[in-house]
């Protein structure tokens, strides 16, 4: 077969050429590390759920969007279970729906719009209230 | 700074959030000058993903400059541009001690079965992503690559996952001389796969998709057969024709947990959630490929479990192996390639986009519409910074 005119073709035909090869490579062709495990831990501002699973703490973690709300108390009790156990996920995704009904009622709490339309169903809804209440 | 913030399945906006600031020493801020949408922040953006929160800032794959270090950084210094892997490692655990730096057992807490990931989901870590003005970014001493000079930034951009990714994705399979490779999916991923599998010596590729200007596309690009799998009737069938009888040498998964092409996998994968996600290309792959080939996996699926051909797998004596990229170790040989013209993933690049058009990028993306291949965002006033090697903006 020509494959000429592949660019590169074969060029890592050789598997000594490829940078996975081994799988597992011992030491890792990593500079620049010049700490020891366990990296030195993160101090945590916010609440981190953590894992079953991990036996410790791990030390560097991400701080985006701690748990909140409804969604944040299921959440909790989804991190009483571990990665094997299937409720431990479906809690999850049933909290990622219940965030999203939060999200909205905040959205709207903040939304001018949002504030001002309900400001007018709710005088609408007591104006009438109180028409249907006059003899 | 303005960040792409998740409010919803098929809902994100580009909003006004706080700047990220030094948490540990070993931290970097970056200053995000490009960064992509990649195919696996669709299963984020349709709510696939457990413990996806509202207000989450996505983007794993970005490039950018260095403005703040924490104490303890040594090997990097402000101004330096940067390409970050998608991947958060530590270096010295377990597995970063054997190079498996997508598997690193020091960055999440909230799981132990994936490492930690920018702006994927608490699952992976809890860390804002990059699809933002500024991005924290930890181990910044081994995490992020400077860019060499003679790299373009889109290219850079795009060694961040897309090209690790599909390079692992050929390299998984093992591909001897003159091998029959099936690449499932002509998205970015598949698109390099099917290039990478050339690099190894393929004799034949043959990506498999259902979009008419992908496949098109992937013809171009990789040099590749096309197979459109709505004008087949059975996949292992039409593979094994294609393949005197025998089945591919190595069939590659670059589609992952949303695949059409079966009803019963969407209802049940999909729309159900009774899996997690369709198993379709797991069924074509195992099923097409030959006894004793190998089937590798990049497509990304959900935390659960799936309803896969397993014991056709083990009757056929297949070899199955998958992961995520570890980024890292791959781009001395990727940059090497770029570098020689034996690759060119800019080409990719179909829309470069203002992050505050954000929203209408998802869903151009999501919707595979105006040709979408990849999109670049460019945060406000990153376009200036990045004007030496900047292409123009382009809106969908």
């Amino acid at each position: 077969m020509n494959h000429e005119h592949i660019p590169g073709w074969g060029a890592d035909l050789d598997r000594s050429q490829r940078p996975a090869v081994p799988m597992e490579r011992r030491p890792p062709r990593l500079e620049g590390v010049h700490w020891s495990d366990p990296p030195p831990a993160q101090q945590s501002s916010v609440e981190i759920l953590k894992s079953t699973e991990h036996l410790k703490m791990p030390p560097v973690f991400g701080t985006s969007v701690p748990p909140r709300g409804v969604s944040g108390w299921i959440r909790r009790r989804a991190f009483r279970h571990s990665e094997n156990d299937l409720r431990h996920w479906l809690m999850l995704l049933f909290a990622d729906r219940v965030d999203v009904v939060e999200g909205v009622l905040s959205d709207g709490r903040r939304s001018r719009g949002a504030r001002s339309a309900a400001a007018i169903v709710g005088a609408t809804l007591v104006a009438a209230w109180l028409l249907r209440r006059s003899p | 700074m303005l960040a792409t913030t998740y409010r919803r399945p098929y809902r994100v906006s580009a909003r006004h959030v706080p700047d990220p600031v030094i948490e540990h020493p070993f931290d970097a801020i970056v200053r995000v000058l490009r960064s992509c949408i990649c195919g696996s922040d669709l299963h984020l953006y349709h709510g696939l993903v457990p413990d996806t929160r509202v207000g989450s800032i996505f983007g794993h794959e970005f490039v950018g400059e260095v403005v703040d270090v924490g104490s303890g950084v040594r090997n990097l210094k402000v101004g330096d541009r940067v390409l970050v892997p998608f991947n958060i490692f530590c270096g010295t655990c377990y597995f970063c001690q054997r190079e498996l730096y997508s598997n690193c057992h020091n960055v999440n807490p909230e799981a132990t079965a994936v490492g930690g990931i920018y702006g994927y989901s608490h699952t992976t870590g809890g860390y804002d992503g990059g699809q933002a003005e500024y991005v924290r970014v930890p181990f910044a001493d081994i995490g992020p690559t400077v860019i060499p000079p003679d790299i373009h930034i889109e290219d850079a951009v795009l060694l961040t996952d897309v090209v690790p990714t599909g390079y692992q994705a050929a390299e998984m399979g093992d591909i001897r001389e003159n091998d029959t490779v099936v690449v499932f999916g002509a998205g970015p991923i598949g698109l390099l796969a099917a290039r990478s599998a050339w690099l190894m010596g393929a004799g034949r590729v043959i990506v498999v998709d259902h979009v008419d200007y992908r496949l098109d596309f992937a013809r171009r690009f990789a040099h590749c057969e096309t197979v459109d799998f709505r004008s087949v009737g059975d996949m292992a069938i039409h593979i094994k024709k294609m393949t005197d009888g025998l089945g591919a040498d190595v069939c590659i998964d670059a589609v992952g947990c949303e695949a059409s092409g079966s009803v019963m996998q969407r209802v049940t994968g999909v729309t159900m959630k009774l899996q997690a996600g369709a198993a379709t290309v797991l069924h074509w792959a195992i099923n097409s490929v030959r006894k004793g080939g190998n089937v590798s996996i990049v497509g990304v699926y959900g935390p659960t479990f799936n309803a896969v051909p397993i014991g056709n797998a083990i009757n056929k004596g297949l070899t199955l192996r998958m992961n995520q990229a570890s980024v890292k170790r791959h781009l001395p040989r990727l940059i090497e390639h770029i570098q020689a013209g034996r690759l060119n993933p800019r080409e990719i690049i179909t829309h470069r986009v203002p992050l505050e058009e954000v929203s209408d990028a998802y869903e151009m993306f999501s919707g595979k519409k105006d040709q979408c291949i990849k999109t670049v965002l460019i945060p406000p006033g990153a376009d200036v910074a990045a004007s030496t090697t900047a292409a123009p903006i382009t809106t969908p």
